[in-house]
């Protein structure tokens, strides 16, 4: 790149050779930025305009009424006397509760796929390609909707299947006995889930919107992380291996000690975009069912018809948690260049 | 000189700032807004149709009876019948009509940023919907209400029965809030699975995934009629809900309001005179002076709303009288007319005469 202070003097800047570079510099970004925002205002004021003279209800009123529709059962208690505002939380919560798993799932499949693909042995690389292709070369929506129909072909409650006691899979969910805490001895008990009514009672259960968005979003993130780590590990200069091996290391610990430590500065940041884009693609959730941000930000809006404040509402909160993650990877990446930096 | 320019930019940033301030207080400016609301000649929506040749109609991605397409891409239904008594009146002809299919949750957007002229969607009237979203529901064409569509084989007989039991349902509509008000005033729980495309919906229960289907009761026997197996499937007789149907405008064009109030209402005023599509012709030379008017023989009630003389009359020569729509989309679905029959059928269907 060539230095701008090297540069012949602008038409403008002709006449007076006094103003320093840093000064015009500065100058320009102060015009940028006032540009950028006289048309933010502007398009701000478009808007509210309009707003009014469709007669349209604005503002943020209406985080505070009463949602008045019910959510399928999740960590948080909601019932439709609460606020939207808390309708919210719980589709935000719900995003995150399949994204973090998701993450951690496709995290070990994904390194686990990596180093499958790199075996020696043929069948287990020629089954981890055949996997990562099948997976990375058809659309995310098409793989959700496969899985939530495979949900949706298990038996009905009455015929479910029993493959531990207890356990209970139908295509209304998995079921499973959950523990209660109780105030006397001997303090737990164990809620059995029974078949009563339209389904299972009791226990605790996975819906099939869940377990259908979680497979998902696990195996196709699996698939793009594995080759990610390969490339990772061939980054690592062949002789490092063989200098390692030289000196009698068993090949986990090669792999351990000498590979993945090297290899994970060259993983890490595009993983880093992988997990955001897990938390992204969580909101294809809309199409299955599932209760998550977007599918709850969408009720919102049609029940209050503040579609501008909702859609605004639901960015900012996905900005905000793609952030945080991306502040979690950046430390967690600083971390990893100081350590490499010290050993090698 | 360094200071100069940083003086240069601060004015730069200072005017973009005072000038939007002042489009602000501008009083004239406001003024417009508000104006332009209230006066009956300003008629943009009328004006647009006019211009462009045909009538922009909001109808639902296929909910059979109401508005849906056959296999060569024409529309058909009472909603679509709306929008094509519309056209006849306006333009002229019935088939000027274009139809953009809308989820229930992207209708009333559609309708704001002006995508629609009309919707035209199976769509419930509430205060919410009228105040709140600002949208204008001139006439009712149809009146229906919240029930579920359930498997014979669970048993379940009345809206009490479906007590702990998965219910589909659409976001979006008032078919969620009524579900979850009657549960909650009847101390029953449920679990909602929400999705939605009515298609969608329908094949989630028709799959198993829910105890019960939530809609209106007539899209319902909609999408009982179109099942593999209909006998397997009942709709609960009960209604826990009032939904009266009719079609939203904006409320910046009062004209074209009226417009669609009095094409919805000359169909059923054209029943209540017994006038038919095959039968009006004949009845143009009457002596009935209801019917004079109707067909604009005399009191001259088109130009006082714009049109021609004979806007009424193309309304039922092209689309027919209420009872033709209704016997002609709801009908073949296997669905009595019910509470929907004129006032002095028994039914409750009764509007302002055309006087």
């Amino acid at each position: 790149m060539i230095s701008t202070s090297r540069r012949p003097p602008l038409v403008f800047g002709a006449n007076t050779p006094s103003i320093s570079p840093r000064t015009r510099a500065i100058a320009w970004q102060i015009l940028a930025i006032a540009v950028v925002a006289a048309i933010v205002a502007a398009v701000a004021f478009q808007t509210v305009t309009n707003l009014r003279a469709r007669g349209i209800a604005s503002g943020f009123d209406f985080l505070g009424r009463a949602a008045g529709f019910e959510i399928a059962r999740g960590p948080i208690e909601f019932s439709s006397r609460d606020t939207y505002a808390r309708a919210l939380v719980v589709g935000l919560v719900n995003t995150l509760r399949v994204s973090l798993l998701a993450i951690g799932l496709a995290t070990t499949f994904g390194v686990a796929l990596g180093v499958a693909r790199l075996s020696h042995v043929w069948v287990v690389s020629a089954i981890a390609r055949t996997y990562v292709e099948v997976m990375r070369n058809t659309p995310l929506l098409l793989q959700l909707l496969f899985w939530y129909s495979l949900a949706q072909a298990l038996p009905a409650p009455r015929d479910a299947l029993n493959p531990l006691p207890g356990v209970f899979l139908c295509f209304r969910g998995l079921f499973f006995p959950s523990p209660i805490w109780q105030a006397d001895y001997p303090w737990i008990a164990i809620d059995h889930p029974v078949l009563a009514g339209f389904g299972f009672q009791g226990g605790a259960s996975v819906s099939p919107e869940f377990a259908a968005l979680l497979v998902g979003l696990t195996t196709y993130t699996a698939a793009l992380i594995g080759e990610i780590v390969r490339g990772g590990i061939l980054a690592v200069d062949k002789g490092q291996r063989e200098a390692a091996a030289a000196l009698g290391l068993s090949r986990i610990r090669i792999l351990r000690l000498v590979v993945l430590p090297q290899a994970l500065r060259v993983i890490i940041p595009p993983t880093a975009s992988q997990y955001l884009n897990v938390v992204k693609n969580s909101s294809l959730a809309v199409a299955i069912g599932y209760p998550d941000l977007l599918s709850i930000t969408n009720t919102t809006l049609n029940q209050t018809g503040q579609a501008i404040e909702a859609i605004a509402l639901a960015m900012a909160v996905y900005l905000l948690v793609s952030l945080s993650l991306s502040l979690a990877m950046n430390t967690y990446n600083a971390a990893i260049l100081r350590r490499g930096g010290r050993t090698t | 000189m360094d200071k100069a320019i940083g003086i240069c930019c601060l004015a730069v940033v200072l005017s973009a700032c005072s000038s939007s301030v002042a489009h602000h207080d501008d009083p004239t400016a406001a003024a417009e807004v508000p104006a332009q609301r209230l006066t009956a000649t300003a008629t943009p929506t009328l004006d647009a149709v006019r211009s462009k040749g045909f009538v922009q109609c909001g109808v639902t991605t296929g909910v059979a009876g109401f508005s849906t397409p056959d296999a060569h891409g024409e529309w058909s239904g009472l909603d679509v019948d709306v929008c094509r008594a519309i056209a006849a009146a306006v333009l002229g002809d019935g088939r000027k009509v274009r139809f953009t299919p809308l989820t229930a949750a992207q209708r009333f957007t559609a309708l704001q940023t002006g995508e629609v002229d009309v919707l035209s969607r199976i769509t419930t009237i509430t205060f919410q919907r009228d105040i709140q979203l600002g949208i204008e529901f001139p006439a009712i064409n149809w009146y229906d209400g919240t029930t579920f569509l359930v498997r014979k084989s669970s048993n379940v007989k009345s809206v009490n029965d479906l007590n702990g039991a998965t219910i589909c349902i659409q976001p979006g509509t008032t078919n969620e809030v009524d579900v979850a008000d009657y549960f909650r005033k009847h101390k029953l729980t449920f679990t909602p699975v929400v999705i939605e495309r009515i298609e969608e919906s329908a094949n989630a229960y028709f799959a198993g995934r829910c105890d019960a289907l939530s809609n209106d009761q007539t899209a319902l026997a909609a999408v009982r009629a179109r099942a593999p197996n209909a006998a397997e499937h009942v709709v609960l007789p009960e209604l826990i809900s009032r939904g009266p149907y009719g079609p939203g405008v904006m409320p910046n064009d009062l004209r074209w309001m009226e417009i669609v109030r009095w094409s919805v209402y000359a169909m059923v005023n054209a029943e209540e005179l017994g006038l038919t599509s095959t039968t009006i012709d004949g009845a143009i030379e009457s002596d009935d002076p209801d019917v004079r008017r109707f067909v604009g023989k005399s009191d001259g009630f088109g130009p006082m709303l714009g049109l021609d003389a004979a806007w009424a009359y193309r309304i039922v020569k092209q689309v027919g009288n209420y009872a033709e729509s209704v016997e002609r989309n709801i009908k073949p679905l296997g669905i009595e007319r019910g509470v929907n029959r004129l006032w002095k059928d028994g039914g409750v269907m009764y509007v302002p005469p055309l006087r």
